[in-house]
């Protein structure tokens, strides 16, 4: 194929991709005082008047700080207890023979497979019987322990060298010391990629915090409110567009400085 | 002796916040799940403390009888038809963006962007773009395919929508499968290719004859992982149309949704059984496609 239809193919599939954004993003920069309508093609994709005044109008009316507030903890308890959870199941999945271990990985792989069309409902009832539905700590808990971060740590700690462990072992280490101080330390990049992929699955998560918090609007993270903003009834398309940005703006920098992990970080799911 | 009891216990010590997590958040709603699919339960029941009653199989004849299941299950396996469209696509871009020429980083960065963004954000975003004065009916007119006077909202449209949520299901999926299927083209040996073209293979013949056989597996994986999301959707339904207009998008996992949390009696006991037969479905969906690919294989 010759380059220049090449780039032309790529070009037009750039725009499908990003249109939306690049759209929402002079939507949100759009001085609405000038009277424009965002249905106003061509003019409307290039804003004439820019002005950041959108941001300031919806974070201050639609008390956007509450629930960016409500992401960063949902995110942060979950990317933690994700990484806890994980690390520990993983090291002596890793490392020990002990009875029960076939069956114990064979339970943890099974769950990829199992079908789940039921488990949010049951997992609602349970958070009700416990308290739980309409907290944090309802998302977070039933979404921390999950396949995918044991595997990945279990695969970091199978590379790490036995005599390492001897060696730590001979000098009279515990094992929680050993899994703190020497193989947490040597898989910190796998580690970040779980934290990465973690951060960036519950930033975006929709269904299951709206179905735990739908009692609770108050404790909904951007990702459940944003939609809320559709509903107004002072329906303000300026004011959706800069909330939509404020929200998508940290997951596309982690993308951005983490891109190489996410575009390569699947081969493994691949081999 | 005494060392292996040692390890056994720290192990389970290490193991236990997984596998007490684990066994409340996943197996025991897995099986109590099923089991609810055989009784009657619903929201008055649990809130008086009532136990479920084993009503045998009443539950998915009403499902199967309800022609609001049978309409969602047609369009959860209509839904299917993103699957194909969905895997040519994203091996086509696949093998465009594997020839590494200038710029090409910053294509497959710009693809991947979809797949980060939020359902919720997608809904916001297409909305404008599916509006009745959005930039679909603008390009249409632009193109001279449609006129001002017969544009209408793609979302409200009793035909349309169906095909605008899975236009978002595909824009959101593309740049995934992409990924899966660069890592599998990047894997083959760069050997067979020359020897193709040394042979005097077409760009075409290559592809069908080296490269497909070759990324079958890819292929086999990335049908399954796109066949089963296609038959769950419910996110992109329940925030771009709720199943509307005229029930035009409402799927099968949608169903289970709302006859569990809208309406007013929440009916576990129906919508898990309708989750059953969802499950079901599914099973039988995933054994299909791997049979299709292993007799392909054979035949290779």
């Amino acid at each position: 194929m010759n380059t220049a239809l090449r780039y032309a193919l790529l070009g037009v599939i750039l725009i499908f991709a990003v249109f939306p954004f690049v759209w929402t993003l002079a939507i949100a920069l759009t001085d609405k005082t000038a009277g424009s309508s965002i249905y106003a093609f061509p003019q409307s994709l290039l804003p004439s008047r820019v002005t950041l005044h959108n941001f300031v109008d919806v974070y201050r009316t639609f008390s956007l700080g509450k629930y960016l507030w409500n992401s960063v903890v949902i995110t942060g308890l979950t990317v933690l207890g994700t990484l806890l959870v994980s690390a520990l199941a993983a090291y002596p999945l890793a490392r020990f023979r002990f009875p029960g271990r076939g069956v114990i990985f064979g339970l943890i792989v099974a769950t990829l497979v199992l079908p789940s069309e039921t488990t949010f409902i049951v997992n609602t009832l349970t958070l009700k019987n416990l308290g739980l539905l309409g907290t944090h700590a309802g998302v977070v808990l039933p979404t921390i322990a999950g396949a995918f971060g044991i595997f990945l740590m279990r695969q970091a700690f199978l590379a790490i060298p036995a005599a390492l462990l001897e060696a730590a072992r001979l000098d009279g280490a515990s094992e929680l010391t050993i899994l703190t101080r020497i193989m947490l330390p040597l898989t910190r990049p796998s580690l970040a990629a779980l934290g990465i992929f973690t951060t960036v699955t519950t930033w975006n998560a929709y269904f299951w915090p709206m179905l735990v918090l739908s009692g609770a609007p108050d404790k909904a993270p951007l990702a459940v409110a944003v939609l809320k903003l559709k509903g107004q009834f002072n329906y303000d398309p300026f004011n959706i567009a800069a909330g939509s940005i404020i929200m998508m703006l940290p997951v596309l920098l982690v993308f951005l400085a983490a891109q190489r992990l996410f575009l390569r970080g699947m081969e493994g799911a691949v081999k | 002796m005494q060392v292996h009891w040692r390890q056994s216990l720290m192990s389970y010590t290490f193991l236990a916040p997984a596998l007490i997590l684990l066994a409340v958040f996943t197996f025991y709603p897995l099986l109590y799940g099923a089991y609810l699919g055989f009784t009657e339960y619903n929201g008055a029941r649990f809130a008086n403390h009532l136990p479920p009653q084993w009503v045998g199989l009443r539950n998915f004849e009403t499902v199967l009888g309800d022609p609001l299941f049978r309409t969602a299950l047609a369009n959860s396996v209509k839904y299917l038809l993103v699957v194909p469209a969905l895997q040519l696509a994203s091996l086509a871009v696949a093998v465009l963006v594997a020839k590494n020429i200038p710029g090409i980083a910053l294509f497959r960065a710009a693809y991947y962007v979809p797949v980060i963004t939020s359902v919720s954000l997608a809904a916001v975003m297409w909305e404008w773009v599916f509006n009745r004065e959005g930039t679909l009916n603008w390009l249409l007119r632009a193109l001279h395919l449609t006129t001002p006077e017969a544009a209408f909202g793609w979302l409200n449209n009793e035909h349309w929508a169906f095909w605008a949520v899975m236009l978002v299901t595909f824009w959101r999926g593309f740049g995934y499968y992409m990924v899966l299927y660069l890592a599998g083209l990047q894997a083959i040996p760069e050997e067979l290719e020359e020897a193709a073209i040394l042979d005097g293979a077409s760009a075409w013949q290559r592809f069908w004859r080296v490269t497909v056989p070759l990324m079958r597996p890819t292929i086999l994986l990335c049908t399954l992982l796109s066949t089963i999301a296609a038959l769950r959707v419910l996110e992109e339904v329940l925030v771009l149309t709720n199943g509307g207009p005229l029930n035009s998008t409402y799927t099968a996992l949608m169903y289970v949704y709302a006859k569990a949390f809208q309406g007013f009696d929440f009916d576990y006991g129906v919508a898990s059984a309708a989750g059953l037969v969802v499950a079901v479905v599914a099973l039988l969906l995933s054994a299909l496609n791997f049979r299709f690919f292993h007799r392909e294989e054979e035949q290779a």
